[in-house]
């Protein structure tokens, strides 16, 4: 996760509101900037200009990771490590393996992929302070971080109040 | 075109919302709530002392022996286990299917599955006889060969199933969770209140850059949650249905536990959100009669599910024309176990047609009743399947009855103490209604909405 920086926030009250505000920084060039939210307000991503997540991607090998574990342990166990006669039926029987298969599948899956979720939003992280107390409540914030493109205190101050901001706030790290 | 009705009443604010869920963490429980603690936990010592008997002195404290050699302990397993199933089905599949009403019950539902699940654990774990060496269920590298476990096993197929279910609902449940306990966070004046919420909600602040992983995650494990579900059952089902025992060796099983499943873990989930309303009254616009009213819907269908199968076993039964199949059915209907097979099927067939009328399904009383009944039958159910195809084994000579003892009605009873216990500390530490998901929400219906 990137190291924290000081910017400029501003505050709103509707989502609606947040997201033409988005758009229009975006419009003014700037890149770094992002929305403090206190849930996820459709349409954003694109108003930003983030690309889609990768997370599905993740866990389409992560699933396969656990398909050829499942796959490969029961067969190395039971055909190769300890073969053993139960009732008659053939070492390598795959649709009994199907089950435990399915569920390594699943459990890695489902590990691996929150794992890289947290892992890409930077969490755990007990340092990092929400810049606004109200914006996991019911306020929606933009912040313009000072190394973003053309950063300029009065101007994005100006800009934040003439799209009508409740407040802006001077955020020392963030 | 037709309005729709609101998903949450009362004209609220977002910071209303805030303000309601995160009431009960806040404020002090009042005697309501102690009360009911202290019965669930009165209960809950019940079976402490029951389980604490049961691994000092032995399984021969049950009605186990010679010819049921399964009880109530593997009946209460596959009860909880399909408690459990209704809070999964709310969470992933309807979250799939973008039904949005699910957001007001999901977070409980979740914990609901939770907790039923760890309560299901402990069955199998302490039906193995001797719980200590209960970790030779799992393939491990040891010193006695190494020796695995059977692969070709439903009952290995299950540890699997059961364990990976547990895992990926708390890790549901818990990413569902970091946003609300952020908020709870923020808005903290107590200090160790902001340091425990601190730690759990890992820091999390909603930047739209986490939102945008954070969803993506959130969709794919609904995904992957879905199949999950179906899974599990399935392969409860199939401890019972790959033996080779007439009345368990059906190829109906694994559709019919999941019907099953959803029927009783739906029946749960109105329990419990009832007595929520009741103990919490601003839950009630957020838990809506609506609300209730579409879950008794699912009931009712997934009770005339179960019904199709029940008359469907019946059907094959006679149609096979296989004599021990025949015999054990109408054994079950009309033997000694015939109280309990009739009684499975008023609970679990019968009565929930009463759901056909708006007004039932709409009187929180009628349906508070009823969803007892509803557990009362899927418990039934499970026992009527165990008990009834076991007692009388293919010679007359190992012909039995299972002997309920009184532990054995503790074993199942106290559960309930445990479960309770769980489910009323969750109420007053995790907020119960999914912030972040309601908020989203609160325009569907309304004038000018335009989510909807």
């Amino acid at each position: 996760m990137a190291k924290p920086v000081g910017g400029l926030l501003g505050v709103w009250s509707s989502e609606d509101k947040l997201l033409e505000v988005a758009k229009k920084v975006k419009a003014e060039g700037f890149q770094k900037f992002d929305t403090i939210t206190p849930f996820p307000v459709h349409g954003m991503d694109e108003a930003i200009g983030l690309k889609r997540s990768k997370i599905p991607i993740v866990t389409f090998f992560a699933c396969i990771m656990g398909t050829l574990t499942g796959f490969g342990f029961q067969t190395y166990v039971f055909v190769y490590d300890w073969p053993m006669n139960i009732g008659g039926k053939p070492h390598f029987s795959l649709p009994a393996f199907v089950p435990i298969i399915f569920e390594l599948t699943v459990l890695f899956g489902a590990l691996i992929t929150v794992g890289t979720m947290f892992a890409w939003n930077g969490l755990p992280n007990f340092t990092r302070v929400s810049p606004h107390a109200r914006l996991s409540d019911d306020k929606f914030g933009l912040f313009i971080p000072e190394n973003d493109h053309g950063y300029d205190v009065t101007k994005i101050d100006q800009l934040f109040q003439s799209l009508g901001a409740e407040e802006v706030v001077r955020v020392a790290e963030f | 075109m037709i309005k729709r009705n609101v998903l949450i009443a009362g004209n609220k604010t977002y910071h209303d919302i805030t303000n309601d869920i995160c009431q009960p963490i806040e404020t002090l429980p009042g005697k309501g709530w102690f009360a009911y603690l202290a019965i669930a936990k009165t209960i809950l010592l019940t079976w402490i002392i029951c389980l604490v008997m049961i691994v000092g002195v032995g399984l021969g404290l049950l009605g186990l022996s010679h010819p049921v050699g399964w009880g109530t302990d593997i009946t209460t397993f596959v009860f909880w286990i399909g408690i459990g199933h209704a809070g999964t089905l709310i969470s992933a599949i309807l979250f799939l299917f973008r039904q949005k009403w699910r957001t007001g019950i999901n977070r409980a539902a979740e914990a609901m599955t939770i907790f039923a699940v760890m309560t299901a654990g402990l069955y199998p774990l302490l039906h193995v006889g001797r719980p200590w060496f209960a970790f030779w269920l799992l393939p491990y590298p040891n010193q006695r060969g190494p020796l695995w476990v059977n692969f070709n096993s439903p009952l290995v197929w299950d540890v699997f199933a059961v364990s990976t279910y547990a895992t990926v609902s708390l890790v549901f449940w818990y990413v569902g969770m970091v946003p609300d306990l952020a908020s709870v966070r923020d808005r903290a004046k107590n200090k160790i209140r902001k340091i425990v919420y601190g730690a759990l909600s890992l820091g999390w602040t909603g930047t739209n850059r986490n939102w945008q992983h954070y969803e993506a995650a959130y969709l794919v494990l609904a995904g992957l949650s879905t199949p999950l579900v179906l899974s599990v059952h399935s392969i409860v089902s199939f401890d019972f249905a790959v033996a080779l025992l007439p009345g368990w060796h059906t190829t109906i099983f694994p559709p019919y536990f999941v019907a099953g499943a959803i029927f009783s873990g739906f029946g749960m989930v109105v329990t419990l959100m009832v007595l929520v309303r009741e103990g919490f009254p601003q839950m009630k616009d957020y838990i809506t009669v609506d609300h209730l009213e579409v879950m008794n819907k699912i009931i009712m269908t997934t009770g005339m599910m179960v019904g199709y199968a029940y008359a469907s076993e019946f059907f094959i039964a006679w149609y096979s024309g296989n004599d021990y199949e025949r015999y054990i059915f109408l054994n079950r209907a009309l033997g000694p176990y015939a109280w309990a097979y009739w009684i499975m099927v008023s609970c679990n067939v019968i009565i929930p047609q009463l759901f056909w009328f708006r007004k039932i399904r709409r009187s929180i009383l009628v349906m508070f009743i009823i969803s007892i009944f509803v557990n009362i039958g899927m418990w039934f159910e499970r026992f009527v399947i165990i008990v009834t195809s076991l007692h009388r084994d293919f010679l007359p000579s190992s012909w039995g009855m299972y002997d309920f003892t009184v532990y054995d009605f503790f074993f199942v009873f106290g559960s309930f103490g445990f479960f309770l216990t769980l489910f009323l500390l969750f109420l007053r530490t995790i907020p119960m209604v999914a912030m972040a998901e309601v908020k989203p929400c609160l325009s569907v219906g309304r004038e000018g909405g335009h989510h909807g």
